[in-house]
């Protein structure tokens, strides 16, 4: 179960390669998340973001090369890992309180039978509370506002205390303000946790992150949390500087080039 | 008659008994069904049972039970297609609903001299419904009664966010072919009652009407089972005034509620504002 040696990896992707039917998604990645690390994955939509965080999650397996979390294959540890998915997919309207949604995070097979036990409201009200949306358990989940629905699936991956958290595009759907909070609230998780966030919102490196990857079928991993201009030439490389991508990517340089807490060159 | 009188009759309160336990298969099944948009899929497996009614007839088989294995059958087969080709959805429910359908309608047609009964399979008949059928039918619903609430968690959870569930090691492919076959034996538990035609209304209109009202999924099982009651209980009353056919008439009480409420809904907030 646990790791003997501390400064083993969390996640460990060794030439790892995967594609749809005949389609190449990702093409020979290898990357060593340590304990701890606030792992930031960029890159353009189609890149292969997702995908890589499936992988990770034992949703899809690799064709080729290997994955291990915790030193395991990916899905052996559903109470180590917390994750928050990509907003939007859900249904709208779906009879659920907020309570319900975050017990949701509890993985499977513990207890059966329609009530939750004691124990477990308890912890959902604790993973609510790190949330920093403790007010709204007994609410509707689908009256809520898009920014509050993204905290509550922030506490549904927090119910099990989990020791690595996966983001797949917090913010998409959110607005400044949303994320902001947002982005607090993941600072604030505290620095034993091990974070790893999909995003393509370029102006997301912060003093928090240590290490930013970007993603468009291969990996390019940078030391610090900034984008450097390898991973804008493999994200916008095909772009010249009068096609708008390419001027977002040349603005995205620029501000990158700054300093890591810029922000604001979200295209 | 009067009321008492005809409670007294048996075929009466074998319609009642029958009211009762389909309610609580289509109240528990139909929320599962609404809450995860399979509307579309549960008519086409309604459609396929037809196909098993037409194998019954024409071998002379029980109809009640080939139909069910034949309609298990067809759901597994859908859940094995779709769970393959995603994005092929709708196209391969249409196809199998109008294969299972045809195939029914053509084994009927070669049955030397037969004629009647046909449309008992098509619109239902509550009146006509046996000591027999009742006791399956109660089968049925303790089956579904015990699975969705030893499952009730897994059920939730994959109803709420299926991608998310099997990161929490739910089986949710398990639970995907659970709920077809779930539908499928409801469906055919339906056919005595509502008939092939309108079992969707019977497992859409009283959830889209519990959903309204209730914040759980449990409580929305429990408020369609009662909507249920109530839209069969009201459509026999229906039928046995206009003397028309009881299928029909619960369905036609249940939509004809189901705007009422709606109307009055929409009445309700126009005043508020």
């Amino acid at each position: 179960m646990s790791n003997p040696d501390t400064h083993a990896p969390v996640i460990a992707l060794d030439k790892v390669v995967f594609g749809f039917d005949d389609e190449p998604v990702l093409d020979h990645i290898s990357l060593n998340i340590p304990p701890g690390a606030f792992t930031v994955i960029v890159g353009p939509n189609g890149g292969g973001k997702t995908t890589l965080l499936h992988l990770i999650l034992g949703l899809y397996r690799p064709d080729s090369g290997r994955v291990r979390v915790f030193g395991d294959r990916p899905g052996q540890h559903p109470d180590r890992i917390g994750y928050v998915p990509q907003h939007g997919n859900l249904a709208p309207g779906f009879p659920a309180t907020v309570e319900q949604v975050v017990l949701m995070g509890l993985p499977h097979g513990r207890r059966h039978g329609p009530g939750f036990h004691p124990d477990e409201r308890d912890a959902a009200r604790q993973a609510l509370t790190r949330a920093g949306i403790s007010e709204l358990a007994d609410r509707s989940f689908g009256v809520l506002s898009g920014g509050q629905r993204q905290r509550v699936l922030i506490a549904r991956a927090l119910i099990t205390e989990p020791e690595l958290l996966l983001l797949d595009e917090p913010f998409s759907n959110i607005d400044p303000y949303g994320r902001a909070c947002i982005h607090e609230t993941l600072d604030d998780l505290g620095s034993g946790l091990t974070r790893v966030m999909v995003s393509h919102d370029l102006g997301i490196t912060r003093q928090a992150v240590s290490q930013v990857v970007a993603v468009n079928r291969v990996l390019v991993s940078g030391l610090g949390p900034a984008i450097t201009e390898e991973m804008l030439a493999l994200m916008y490389g095909q772009h010249g500087a009068d096609c708008p991508m390419g001027q977002a990517a040349q603005v995205a340089h620029q501000q990158a080039a700054v300093g890591p807490d810029s922000r604001g060159a979200d295209q | 008659m009067t009321p008492l009188d005809l409670l007294a009759q048996g075929f009466v309160q074998h319609a009642l008994i029958a009211a009762v336990l389909v309610s609580i298969a289509a109240g528990i099944v139909g929320a599962l069904v609404v809450v995860n948009r399979l509307v579309f899929m549960t008519g086409g497996i309604a459609h396929t049972a037809y196909g098993g009614v037409g194998t019954a007839i024409f071998f002379g088989w029980p109809v009640l039970p080939v139909t069910g294995v034949f309609t298990a059958l067809a759901a597994l087969l859908l859940g094995g297609l779709t769970q393959r080709r995603r994005e092929r959805t709708d196209t391969l429910i249409g196809v199998i609903w109008a294969a299972g359908m045809a195939f029914g309608l053509i084994m009927v047609d070669l049955t030397p001299g037969y004629q009647a009964g046909l449309m008992t399979y098509l619109f239902g008949s509550i009146l006509t419904v046996s000591s027999v059928d009742l006791w399956l039918m109660a089968g049925v619903d303790i089956v579904i009664l015990g699975l969705a609430l030893y499952y009730y968690r897994d059920l939730l959870s994959f109803s709420f966010d299926p991608v998310f569930a099997r990161t929490r090691g739910i089986p949710v492919t398990g639970l995907y072919f659970m709920l077809l076959l779930l539908v499928a034996e409801t469906v055919v538990m339906m056919i005595q009652v509502v008939g092939l035609l309108l079992v969707i209304a019977l497992l859409t209109l009283p959830p889209y009407l519990a959903q309204r009202y209730t914040r759980t999924l449990g409580g929305m099982m429990l408020a369609s089972s009662l909507f249920s009651l109530l839209f069969c209980l009201a459509g026999l009353m229906a039928s046995y005034w206009f003397d028309i056919g009881s299928g029909p008439a619960i369905i036609a009480t249940a939509c004809l509620i189901y705007v009422a409420v709606v109307a009055v809904e929409k009445a309700g907030s126009r005043l508020a504002s």
